[in-house]
C-alpha cells in the first residue's frame, strides 16, 4: 500500500516547494533528476528566479559583480510552475494546502519547505526607517547598499561583527570608506569562533582601518530634520557620526507562515528528522512535510544528536538533495542528513573556512601556522574528541580535519604535523561567550537532544 | 621471489605503454610495502586524496633525506637548494605565494586568459608549418615546442636558448625517474644539470634586476610584496622549478591527449565540430592518461593509519595518482575514457597545497592544442599503435607519436 502511494507520487503527485533560493531550487533539480514525473510549484516571496548570496557581501558590494547577475547555475530543467512575488502566508496541515498573499491556495501531496531566514531587523521600527538604515540579505538590500557606498559616504556604521558585519565592514575599507563597527561581544566573530580566533579577527580589522568598538551595543540611531541618518548612540555614551548604517544583527528564520499550522516550527526554526521529515508541534512527525536549508533545524549524528540550525551554504544544497531523495523513495531508501557542517568567508584579504561546529568546542589548539601570522589551522575539542577546525589562510588542509571530526579523533592533537609552533603544542581555552548571553546571531544554533525538548504548547510568535 | 615486485614492473620500462593493468592489480592492495624499508605504495583514489591533505605528510626533501634513502631525495639534494615542491609550510607557502602573485589571482587574474590568443597564434604557427607534409611526429613538431615557447615568453627565457637549456633539463627530468635515479652517477649528472641550469638563469635574473620587463623572472626578482623579497637563490630555484615543471609535464598532457583521441576517433570527430568540447576532454584527459603518474617525493612524520595499516613514522609514501584516477571504488567505468561522464575529477594535478601551479595554463594549452589539431588534421591516424615511450615513469607519454593525415585545414 505505502509502496503504492510513493510510486503513484512519483507518478503523477503534487509536490510543493516553499521558498525559491538554493535550498528550494536545488531539491527541485533533484526531484526531477531522480524521477519525479508529477507537477511541481515553486513559490517564493522575492520576485527573483533563485540566486547566490554570498557574493552579496562580498564582490557585489565591491563593484566587482552585479547584484542583479548572481542568478544561480540550474544543473537541469525542473519544468516547473513558478509562483515569484508571493509569500506563502499559512499553511492547512489537515487539508494539504498552502496559502498565499494573494489569496490564492496551492495543494500538495508531499511539501517541502526551504523558506529560510531574513535579516533581523532593528528592533526600533522608527528608527530602522530612516534613509541610510540598511539590512543585507537580499539582492535588493544589496543593490541599494552598493549605490550608498558608491556615492561616498563619510562613514559607515555596522551593527554587529559576526560574519556578514565583518565582510561589510572589509568591503567599505577595500573601497575606502571609513567604517565604525560595534560589538557587543569582546571581538568580531566570537559566537562563531570563540574569543582566541575573535583576537586574531579584531587585529585584522582595526589593521585595516576599521574603527572597531567592542564590549557596546548601539542605544538609538538618530535622523535628521528629513529623516536620514546622521549619528549613532553607543551605550558607552559615545556618538558616532554616519550616513549608512548597516545592521547586522544575524537572523530571523521565517516561519512567522506557520504560526497556528501545527507543525514544530518556531524562532529557533522547524524542527524534523535526520530524514528532513519536519515534526509537529507535539513531536511527532509527519509524513508529507520536509524541510531544508537554513530554516531546518535536525539531529546530526556526529555531534550528540543535538539539534542544529546551520546557515551555510553547502548545507542547504546537501540538505535539500537529502530532503528531495526521501521526498520520493521508499522508506528503506531514505537517508540521513549527515552533512559535515562547513562555512567560509572572505574579509580583508583573508580566507576563512570552517569546518564541524566550533560552538561545541571548548578548547582550542592552533596545529599548523601561527595565530600572529593569521595564517594558520585551529582545532576545536570536544570531550576528548576533535569537533570543529578553521583555517585563516589554510584552506587546503581542511579536508584533512574534516576526517578527523567523523572518526571521532582524539583531542588535543598528539601528532606532529608540518608547520606546528610550539604556541600550538597545547590547547587553550576556545573562549566562546555565555550562551545565553544575547549577541548578535550565531552561524549554528544548538538546542536541546532530543524532539522530545520541544514545548508541546504553540505559543504564536509576539514582535 | 621468483617475480620481480610489483612497484618493479611498474616503473619497469618494458610496462610503460600500458601500466593500467598493473595498476589494477595494484589497487587490490591499496597499501602495499613490498619490501623491508621500502617504500608505501597508494593507490585508491580516496587514500591519495586523503594523504594529500594529510599535515603528518611532508615533501620536505630534508625529512626524505633523513629518512635514510638517498636516491629518493632526488636530484635536489645537493647543489641548488630545494625549490617549493620540495618544502613544508612555512616556507613552501611564502615562496608559492611569491611565484603565484606574479602568475594568478588574486594579484594576475587576468594573466593566462590574456595569453590565450599569443598561444593560439603560437598553435597556427606550428601547424602551418607542418607544411605539405603528410606524416609529423607530434612530440618533436608540436607537443614539445608549443609549451616550451610559452614558458619561454611568460618567464622571459630567450627561445633561442632551447638547445642549451634542454640539455640541463633532460638529465634532471631523468633524475625523477624511480629507475634511473637509484645509479649513484645519474643523481650526480641531475644535481649538476640542476647547478648548470641555475647559473644560466641566473645570468638572465641579473638583468632583469637591472632592467625589469614584463615577465615572471622580471616579476620574480623585483617582488616586494606583503611576503618580502624572495632571495636570489630562491629566485633561481623557482625559476628552474617552474621552466622545467611549466613543459615537461604539457608535453605528455598534450601529447597523450591527441593519442588517446586518434584511438577515440568518435570523440575527435565531435571535437572538431565543437571546440567548446576541449574543457570536458582535457579534465577526462587528467584522468585517464595523468601527465604524472606517481607523486614519489612524501614522508610521514608520524605513524599514519590507513585501511587497517600503520605506517610508521618516517616511510616514504609513493602516491600512485594514475592509479587513483581509475579506481573503480571512485569512478563508474574507469577503464572507460568518457568526456561526457557526469563528475568528471582526478588526481591528474595533485591536491592539497602542492596542487600543480601551472594548472590553469596547462588546461588552457592543451584545450588550444588538442581542438586546433582536432580542426585542422584531415583525416589524422595513428602510424604505430602503441608508440615508443619516454623512459620516464612517473612523467609518462610518448616520446614519438607519428601521426599521418591527408593534408592541412
Amino acid at each position: 500500500m505505502v509502496a503504492d502511494y510513493v510510486d503513484w507520487l512519483r507518478r503523477e503527485g503534487r509536490i510543493v516547494i516553499v521558498g525559491a533560493s538554493l535550498a528550494g531550487l536545488r531539491a527541485a533539480e533533484t526531484l526531477r533528476a531522480e524521477g519525479f514525473a508529477g507537477e511541481l510549484t515553486l513559490i517564493g516571496d522575492e520576485p527573483y528566479e533563485p540566486y547566490d548570496r554570498p557574493p552579496l557581501s562580498k564582490s557585489v558590494l565591491l563593484g566587482k559583480a552585479s547584484p542583479h547577475r548572481t542568478e544561480l547555475p540550474h544543473r537541469r530543467e525542473i519544468d516547473a510552475k513558478w509562483r515569484l512575488g508571493v509569500p506563502a502566508t499559512g499553511l492547512d496541515l489537515s487539508a494539504k494546502r498552502v496559502r498565499l498573499a494573494d489569496g490564492d491556495e496551492v495543494e500538495y501531496d508531499r511539501l517541502l519547505i526551504a523558506t529560510g531566514v531574513r535579516a533581523r531587523p532593528w528592533p526600533k521600527e522608527e528608527e530602522a526607517r530612516l534613509d541610510g538604515v540598511c539590512l543585507l540579505r537580499t539582492r535588493d538590500d544589496a543593490a541599494d547598499l552598493y549605490q550608498r557606498l558608491k556615492a561616498g559616504p563619510r562613514r559607515v556604521f555596522v551593527i554587529g561583527a559576526g560574519f556578514a558585519g565583518s565582510e561589510v565592514a572589509s568591503a567599505c575599507r577595500e573601497t575606502g570608506i571609513p567604517v565604525t563597527v560595534a560589538e557587543r561581544a569582546g571581538a568580531p566573530l566570537v559566537g562563531a569562533l570563540g574569543g582566541v580566533i575573535g583576537a586574531v579577527a579584531a587585529d585584522l580589522q582595526t589593521e585595516n582601518g576599521v574603527d572597531l568598538r567592542t564590549g557596546v551595543t548601539v542605544t538609538s540611531l538618530e535622523g535628521d530634520s528629513v529623516g536620514r541618518v546622521r549619528a549613532v548612540h553607543l551605550s558607552d555614551e559615545s556618538v558616532v557620526e554616519a550616513d549608512v548604517v548597516v545592521v547586522s544583527l544575524g537572523s530571523v528564520r521565517n516561519t512567522d507562515w506557520l504560526a497556528g499550522s501545527g507543525l514544530g516550527a518556531g524562532p529557533r526554526g522547524i524542527a524534523c528528522d535526520a530524514g528532513c521529515r519536519a515534526f509537529d508541534f507535539r513531536g511527532i512527525v509527519t509524513d508529507d512535510v520536509f524541510v531544508a536549508g537554513d530554516v531546518a533545524r535536525s539531529p546530526h549524528a556526529l555531534f550528540g544528536y543535538q539539534f542544529l540550525s546551520l546557515e551555510h551554504w553547502g548545507n542547504a544544497v546537501a540538505q535539500a538533495e537529502t530532503a528531495a531523495h526521501n521526498m520520493i523513495c521508499h522508506g528503506a531508501d531514505r537517508r540521513p542528513h549527515l552533512w559535515m557542517p562547513a562555512f567560509w568567508s572572505s574579509m580583508f584579504g583573508v580566507n576563512i573556512k570552517s569546518v564541524g561546529v566550533p560552538s561545541m568546542g571548548d578548547q582550542l589548539m592552533i596545529t599548523q601556522g601561527s595565530l600572529a601570522e593569521r595564517r594558520f589551522v585551529g582545532v576545536y575539542g570536544h570531550q576528548g574528541r576533535v569537533i570543529a577546525a578553521v583555517t585563516f589562510d589554510n584552506t587546503r588542509w581542511l579536508e584533512f580535519y574534516a576526517r578527523q571530526i567523523e572518526r571521532g579523533a582524539p583531542f588535543p592533537v598528539e601528532y606532529p604535523t608540518v608547520d606546528r609552533r610550539p604556541e600550538g603544542r597545547q590547547p587553550v581555552a576556545a573562549d566562546f561567550p555565555d550562551p545565553s548571553l544575547p549577541t548578535h546571531g550565531p552561524t549554528v544554533t544548538l538546542s536541546g537532544y532530543s524532539p522530545a525538548d520541544q514545548q508541546l504548547v504553540f505559543h504564536p510568535a509576539r514582535h | 621471489m621468483t617475480q620481480a615486485s610489483l612497484f618493479r614492473r611498474i616503473t619497469d620500462f618494458a610496462n610503460r605503454a600500458d601500466p593500467y593493468p598493473l595498476y589494477e592489480e595494484l589497487r587490490k592492495t591499496p597499501v602495499l610495502c613490498e619490501e623491508e624499508g621500502g617504500p608505501y605504495v597508494i593507490s585508491s583514489y580516496w587514500d591519495i586524496e586523503a594523504l594529500l591533505h594529510d599535515p603528518r605528510i611532508s615533501s620536505d626533501a630534508a625529512n626524505l633525506a633523513a629518512a635514510g634513502d638517498d636516491a629518493l631525495s632526488g636530484p635536489e639534494a645537493t647543489g641548488l637548494p630545494p625549490s617549493f615542491i620540495r618544502l613544508d609550510p612555512p616556507e613552501h607557502d611564502r615562496l608559492r605565494r611569491i611565484a603565484n602573485s606574479s602568475f594568478g589571482p588574486p594579484h594576475r587574474p587576468r594573466r593566462i586568459e590574456n595569453m590565450r590568443g599569443e598561444l593560439g597564434e603560437i598553435v597556427t604557427g606550428l601547424i602551418d608549418g607542418f607544411g605539405d607534409a603528410r606524416q609529423i611526429d607530434l612530440v618533436d613538431q608540436f607537443a614539445y615546442p608549443f609549451p616550451v615557447t610559452v614558458i619561454c615568453r611568460l618567464l622571459g627565457v630567450p627561445r633561442e636558448d632551447e638547445p642549451r637549456f634542454r640539455a640541463w633539463v633532460d638529465p634532471i627530468v631523468a633524475g625523477l625517474d624511480p629507475d634511473t635515479r637509484t645509479s649513484a652517477e645519474s643523481e650526480r649528472t641531475a644535481q649538476e644539470a640542476r647547478l648548470q641550469l641555475g647559473m644560466y638563469l641566473n645570468g638572465l635574473v641579473e638583468q632583469r634586476a637591472k632592467e625589469p620587463r614584463d615577465d615572471m623572472l622580471s616579476d620574480l626578482v623585483n617582488s616586494h610584496g606583503p611576503d618580502g623579497a624572495m632571495t636570489t637563490m630562491e629566485v633561481l630555484t623557482t625559476a628552474v622549478l617552474l621552466l622545467i615543471a611549466g613543459h615537461e609535464t604539457t608535453v605528455n598532457l598534450i601529447t597523450n591527449g591527441m593519442l588517446t583521441l586518434l584511438r577515440h576517433p568518435e570523440v575527435l570527430e565531435r571535437l572538431r565540430n565543437d571546440p567548446g568540447l576541449s574543457v570536458r576532454i582535457v579534465e577526462e584527459l587528467l584522468r585517464y592518461e595523468p601527465p604524472v603518474q606517481i607523486v614519489p617525493q612524501r614522508t610521514c612524520i608520524a605513524d599514519i593509519e590507513l585501511r587497517g595499516v600503520t605506517i610508521p613514522k618516517g616511510s616514504h609514501i609513493w602516491l600512485m595518482l594514475a592509479a587513483g584516477n581509475r579506481d573503480p571504488e571512485r569512478f563508474k567505468d574507469p577503464e572507460r575514457f568518457d568526456p561526457d561522464r557526469e563528475d568528471i575529477q582526478h588526481l591528474g594535478f595533485g591536491s592539497g597545497i602542492h596542487s600543480c601551479f601551472g594548472a590553469p595554463l596547462a588546461r588552457v594549452e592543451a584545450q588550444i592544442a588538442l581542438s586546433e589539431l582536432a580542426r585542422r588534421l584531415e583525416d589524422p591516424r595513428l602510424v604505430e599503435d602503441p608508440p615508443p615511450y619516454r623512459q620516464n615513469a612517473v612523467l609518462r607519454g610518448p616520446r614519438h607519436l607519428n601521426i599521418a593525415f591527408e593534408g592541412l585545414r
